[in-house]
This record gives structure tokens, sequence and C-alpha cells, in this order.
């Protein structure tokens, strides 16, 4: 079993959770340092129907730090993402072969159900989307509330510690209950952020999360992915490498459902080992 | 040359323009007629004592409709219970769960249901509710305006759910939530208006159903005690009396023509008028 | 070609302009002393200002396409061409220094002794002009050959001022001349120097290895002070 029975009640997952933004997990043996990473694939490979998206992908996630997953269109880069939390158990014509270990764990074991892994590994999506009946306070707890957590104390207490953690605290404190869709853009989107900080996961999966937003907004989020990079281990797809530059600490690239490549973002964007990532990545693909 | 063709252009212009209006008023006209005829037909009919007062024995003057319009509601609360689980969550099924193929094939069936003729609605409900119980019943009349309204209403849902946003499935799963309560408390909140708006429509549409209430809640000119009891309702009243040879039973058959219609006309204005605040929301 | 990669392309014509500006710099400031020609020498110190307008353009440029983020060996390619830009500018300054003692040496009259300039300056002139072909063919191979060479420029360098230290000990009369000299030749060990650091800026660019100190890393010890990494 992946969860606790607390967890699995929606409850916290131990005692003495402090208002502090960086709150101290007690979950499973991660400990900040050791080598097991947060996120293990071994020959992934995930067909639709019988089309071939990802070729044997095997591929090591450190724990606590940002790793980019670059490559052109249609290379697998969001089908590798989203398999990390079993999000295509939703889609039926899709196939998975190989591991995928969470910290160790398999997760598609005999005993894992998809709704375990998801609640351990949250995910921002590229286009924000707040909830639109709900409020912003409703919207960052929703995910606490309806996994069964009633306790209003309890409730706005992790509302506030992760909308601090999402760096939109000081700026909606006095509108907690306006519409959610009440937000500007990039708003809109550290709110998805602070909603999936929330249920407090291990991992944060963001596909291309800033893409639609304008170079400022742009910049508070990448911001924020290096303050949250030091709890969460963060994966972060982005079609812009210089965004990958910035804020990863190693870099995968991807191409045609392969790993090409993956090793230090300084080393892979200043002198790759590869061709094919030198040639993307100079923008000199044909 | 040229100010001849633009000359031209502009008679064009201007037929085109013309017809198109003729067309517009050709449709708008018999709404304003059948208005305006019902409205001179019934006003002068409309009275407290229309609305409070069972019908008078043949021969005497005077009298209402009341057990008809309070049966009306009660029959449309009878459909709605039936009609309302059942429709939308069909239509939520429809929209979240199955297959394609077995998708495919309920929509094809709720389709051809919606165009089936309500009479035989009638006589199927008279077959498997009336005969059994021996009796027309307010029960038969209630289950067969909810199975016209079930494929209606499942529709009208399935549409509206699709309308959602992934996104905010995909959100809601990726949160840990369960697929049941994604549907329910995310994707179902969030079409509620929708789904509410296709509801009420449905209601208004069945509230003017007469053929099968001919073999089912058959009419009664008494208030109505049990549901096992025939019940007046509206176009049961307004059929029977108008085509009675009683001048006074036809003014009040106006009259009651009048109060469906204007009910009908309210839930379909009320509707457009709810749901337009919200839209005003988005960025 | 993208309009990139044909601006990356003017940068290196641009620099392989200038580099040759300061090698016939270099060459017919030496060309000055052997023959004692004034005017050339006046030429030569001249025309550094051009060498020195180069620099400016090729940091300019490259300071521009810096800023549409570039990468990999698009990145290293910029970096590599502002720093030999500014080495071929030091190499323009010291050829105006070795005019500068032409046209005094010219003034004086020339002195009755064998010295080994004109084979110091073929030496650093060969390491310059295979440096700079070095990075034309991107040959990082013979880049690496060319960096031990500056070993044989630093011995003849100092053959030459021993000698001239002791002619100017033996004659007097002889002094200024021989310090005039002994300027030349250090200036040409300079260039030597200065083709050597071309040589180790072509090798970063081709393989993404910084040999630069090499020899002074291997004479240090662990650094003081370096503490605790974070892990």
């Amino acid at each position: 079993m992946l969860m606790t029975a607390d967890q699995e009640q929606g409850r916290l997952p131990g005692p003495g959770i402090t208002p502090k933004p960086a709150a101290p997990r007690e979950k499973a043996a991660t400990d900040p340092g050791t080598s097991l990473p947060a996120v293990s694939t071994r020959d992934l490979s995930i067909f639709f129907d019988d089309h071939q998206v990802l070729k044997r992908v095997s591929l090591d996630v450190p724990a606590r730090s940002v790793t980019a997953i670059i490559g052109p269109s249609g290379c697998g880069k969001s089908t590798f993402l989203r398999a990390i939390n079993r999000m295509h158990d939703l889609v039926p014509s899709a196939r998975i072969e190989g591991q995928i270990r969470l910290f160790g764990e398999d997760i598609h074991g005999a005993h894992v159900e998809p709704v375990q892994v998801r609640r351990r590994v949250g995910m921002v999506f590229q286009k924000s989307n707040p909830f639109p009946t709900m409020s912003i306070a409703d919207n960052v707890t929703v995910g606490l509330r309806l996994n069964g957590l009633r306790k209003r104390s309890l409730l706005a207490q992790r509302m506030e510690q992760a909308l601090v953690m999402a760096a939109l605290f000081e700026e909606v404190k006095d509108r907690l209950n306006a519409p959610a869709v009440s937000l500007s853009g990039g708003q809109q989107q550290r709110l998805c952020i602070a909603r999936a900080l929330a249920v407090q996961p291990e991992v944060l999966l963001m596909d291309e999360p800033a893409s639609a937003l304008d170079p400022l907004a742009t910049a508070k989020i990448e911001d924020l992915i290096l303050e949250l990079k030091k709890d969460y281990t963060i994966v972060i797809v982005t079609h812009n490498m210089q965004q990958a530059a910035r804020i990863s600490e190693d870099t995968a690239f991807f191409y045609l459902g392969e790993l090409i490549e993956f090793g230090s973002t300084s080393k892979l964007f200043t002198s790759p080992s590869k061709k094919q990532t030198e040639d993307y990545v100079t923008g000199r693909f044909g | 040359m040229e100010q001849t063709h633009h000359r031209r252009r502009k008679a064009l212009n201007a037929c085109m323009q013309g017809f198109t209006c003729l067309c517009a008023f050709l449709v708008v006209a018999p709404l304003c007629l059948v208005f305006y005829h019902v409205l001179k037909s019934g006003i002068g009919s409309l009275n407290w004592a229309f609305f409070t007062q069972l019908p008078k024995p043949v021969g005497e003057m005077g009298g209402g409709m009341a057990n008809a319009i309070v049966g009306t509601f009660e029959l449309l609360g009878l459909a709605a219970l039936l009609g309302v689980p059942v429709g939308v969550l069909g239509g939520i099924f429809l929209s979240e769960y199955g297959s394609v193929r077995l998708n495919w094939a309920i929509r094809l069936g709720a389709d051809v249901l919606n165009g089936v003729p309500s009479i035989i609605w009638g006589m199927v409900v008279y077959a498997l509710v009336v005969v059994p119980l021996k009796r027309f019943s307010a029960l038969a009349g209630g289950i067969v305006l909810g199975t016209i309204m079930i494929p209606l209403i499942m529709r009208t849902t399935e549409e509206v759910l699709r309308l959602v946003p992934n996104g905010y499935r995909e959100a809601a799963l990726a949160l840990g939530i369960p697929q049941w309560r994604t549907v329910l408390q995310i994707v179902v909140r969030t079409a509620l208006k929708g789904i509410v708006t296709g509801v009420l429509l449905a209601l208004a549409r069945v509230a003017g159903e007469t053929a099968p209430l001919l073999f089912t809640a058959f009419g009664n000119r008494y208030w109505n005690h049990h549901l096992s009891d025939p019940i007046a309702a509206l176009p049961l009243q307004i059929f029977n009396y108008a085509i009675s040879p009683y001048e006074d039973w036809h003014r009040q058959a106006w009259a009651g023509a009048l109060v469906l219609l204007f009910f009908v006309a309210a839930v379909n204005v009320g509707v457009r008028v709810l749901t337009r605040d919200k839209f005003a929301q988005s960025r | 070609m993208t309009h990139f990669e044909q601006e990356l392309a003017d940068l290196k014509n641009t620099l392989l302009t200038m580099a040759s500006h300061a090698e016939s710099a270099v060459r017919q400031a030496v060309e000055a002393v052997v023959s004692r020609d004034y005017d050339l020498a006046m030429r030569v110190r001249n025309a550094d200002v051009v060498i020195d307008r180069f620099e400016i353009d090729v940091d300019e440029t490259a300071i521009r396409l810096l800023a549409k983020a570039p990468l990999a060996g698009d990145l290293r390619l910029i970096a590599v061409t502002m720093k030999i830009s500014q080495n071929l500018e030091r190499v323009g300054d010291e050829a105006t220094k070795i005019a500068k003692r032409a046209r005094d040496l010219s003034q004086e009259p020339p002195l009755k002794l064998a010295v080994a300039i004109p084979q110091l300056a073929e030496l650093a002139l060969q390491m310059l002009h295979t440096s700079l072909d070095a990075f034309v063919n991107q040959d990082a191979l013979a880049a690496r050959a060319l960096i031990p060479q500056d070993k044989q420029v630093d011995a003849l360098n100092k053959d030459i001022q021993r000698l001239l230290a002791d002619q100017m000990i033996s004659d007097a009369e002889t002094v200024t001349r021989c310090l005039h000299l002994m300027v030349v030749a250090k200036s040409l060990e300079r260039i030597a120097d200065h083709a050597k650091n071309v040589a180790e800026e072509v090798v970063y660019l081709c393989e993404a290895q910084d040999i630069r100190h090499a020899g002074k890393a291997a004479k240090t010890a662990s650094l003081p002070g370096k503490g605790s990494q974070e892990p």
C-alpha cells in the first residue's frame, strides 16, 4: 500500500504540521540528499492503439530538484509526464509497458490505486483551470475537501500555507471568497499551483505551466519554482530552452519518443554530448 | 459603367435585406398572432373564480379550473420525480462513462424516442399501467409525462456536460479526486445551470401534452385525492371544454389556454434571464 | 542558413579580418626593426587604431548575439570570439610597441650584434598563424599541439635577453639600442603567449574543456577557504 490509513481518509500524514511554508513531511523514507530518485522509469514504452509514442525510456529524476523535459512537438514529453501520475489510465486506448517507480515503489503495483498515486504526484497544466463555480479559497482546498477532510480550521491552515507557498497569498488575502475566475492569467496559474500544493504531494508535474503567460507572469512562476524545489521534486515540460536553462538542475531531451540525452542542465546547454541535442538546442533542427 | 454596377449592387443589397427582414417577420408574426388571439379571447374570463373554483356541473354557469391548474403541477411534479433522476443520470452516463459504441446506440435510441409521437407514449402507458390497475390515475399521467421527459433531459444533460472543458476533469483527477466525485462535484456542478435549464424546458414542453393524458390521467371534475385516482390537467380540460357545445366552457377554455401559454412563456423567458447573468463574469 | 547562422558567420569573418590585420602588423613591425625602416614603423603605429576599432565592433556584435540567448556550440563560439578579439587587440598593441622601438632604432646607428630576433619573430608569428587556422578549422588537435611551443619561445627570449644584457655590460655605448631590442624580444614573447591563449580558447570551443592555467593548477595544492560543499 502506498498510503497510510490516515492519508487514505484525507487527514494529515503525521502529527505536528506547523504553519510554516516549508512544512516538513513525514512520508516515506525520503531524506534530502539520499540517492533514491523521486521518479524512476525503466524501459517505459507507451502505446496508443498500435502507435508507439514512447520507446523504452529509462530515466531517474532526482529528488528535491527541478528536472526539465525538452524536445520538439510530438516527441512524447507530455506523454511521459502524464504517465508519472497515471493520467493515461483515463485513456482506454493507452497501453503501458515497463516500470515507473515513485520513491522506489511501483506505481502500477498490484494493490496500487491511481488515486493514491495522484495524491502523491500533483500536476499543473498548460492552461490554468481553476474551477469556475468555486471561490479562490474553495479552489485551493478542493483537493482536501473532496477527499474527505472536513475540519474547518485545518482546511483554513492548509489553504493559507498553500497560497503562501504559491506566492499568491499577499495578493488575494483580502478576497479569498471572490470567484477564482476573477484573477488574472498569471494569478490563476499560481492558484492552480496552490491547489496542487494543498494536497501536499511529493512530486509536482508541470506541463508547460507558463507558456500561456506574459513574460512578467512567467518570471514570477519561474521564481516560484526555484523556491518550491527546496521541498518538492519538480518535473517540468517546456518548449522554452532558456527557461529550462534558468530553472532546472537536470534536463532530458526527447525526440520521436526516445530519450536522446539526459544530464545536468549546464552541461546539456553548453556542450551536449549528442549531435541531435546540439542541433535541437541551437535551433538547427531539420 | 461603374455607376450602373454600383447602383445594381446597392439595389441587390437592399433587396436581400428586405427579403430577410420579411422572413424574420414571418417567423415572429405567428407567435404574436397566437399571443394576441389567446390574450384577447381569454383575458375576459380570467377571474378569481377561475383560479379557485372547481368546474360547475353541465349547464351551470361559472366555475373554474382550479383542479386542472393544480393537477398540471401535480403531474409535472410526478413526471419530474421520474424523468429528472433517470434523465440526468443517463446524460451523465453518456457524457462521462460508457464506451463509444454503447453510447452511440443509446444516443440513437434517445433521439428516436424524442421523435415518437406522444400519443403512442400514452397508449403504451395505458397498456402497462392503466390496464393492470384497472383505473386511470395521476400515477399513470405522471409516468407518461416522465417517460417523455427522459430522453429529452438525457440529451440536453449530455450536451451541457460535454461543454464542460476537459481541463476541469483532468485537474480534479490529478488532485487524486476519485472519478465519481469528479463527475458529481466538479463536472455536474459546473454544468448545473445548463442541466437545470434543460429540465425546466423539458417540463415546459410536457406541460402542454394533451394526447398521452387522454389515456392515462383521463381528467377529473373534482379534486384528486389519491395517486391512483384520475386527475385533471389544464390541456385535458381545455380539450374537453373546447369540443363541448357550451359557450361558457369555450370561454373558460380560452382562459385555460392563456394560463398554459403564460406558464410556458414564463419558464422559457425565466430560464434565459437566469442563465444570462453568469456569462457576464468571464474575463 | 538561418539569419542567426549568418550572423555567426559574419562575426567569425570580422574576427578573421581583425586577425589578418594583427598578423600583418607584427610582420611589418619586425620588418621595420630588421630593415631600419622609419616610415614602415610609423605606418604600423598609426594602423593600430584599426585593430582597436575591430575589437569594439566584435564585442558589440557578440553582446548583441548573446542577447538572443544562444546555447551549446553557438554560445561557446561567441564567448570564445570575444576572448580571441581581446587577445588580438593586445597583439596589435605589442606590434605597436615593436614599431615604436623600430622607429627609435632607425634613428640610431645599427647594432653590430647577431640577435636572434628574426627567429623569435618567426616562431611567434607561426604560432599566431597556426592558432588562428585552428580556430577557422575548429581543429582542437592542432590547437593542443601548439601550446607546448610557447616554452620554446620563452627559452629563446631568455637567451636573447641574456645576450643583450651581456652586451650592455661590455659596451656602455650600446645600452640604449640593447634596451630597445630587449623590449622588442619581450613583445614577441608576449605575442606568442597571446597565440597560446587563442589556442586554449579554440580547445574550449571544440571540446568544451577549459585547459587554461593547467600548469598553475598542478603546482597549487587544494585551495584554502573552499569549505564544505552543498550536497
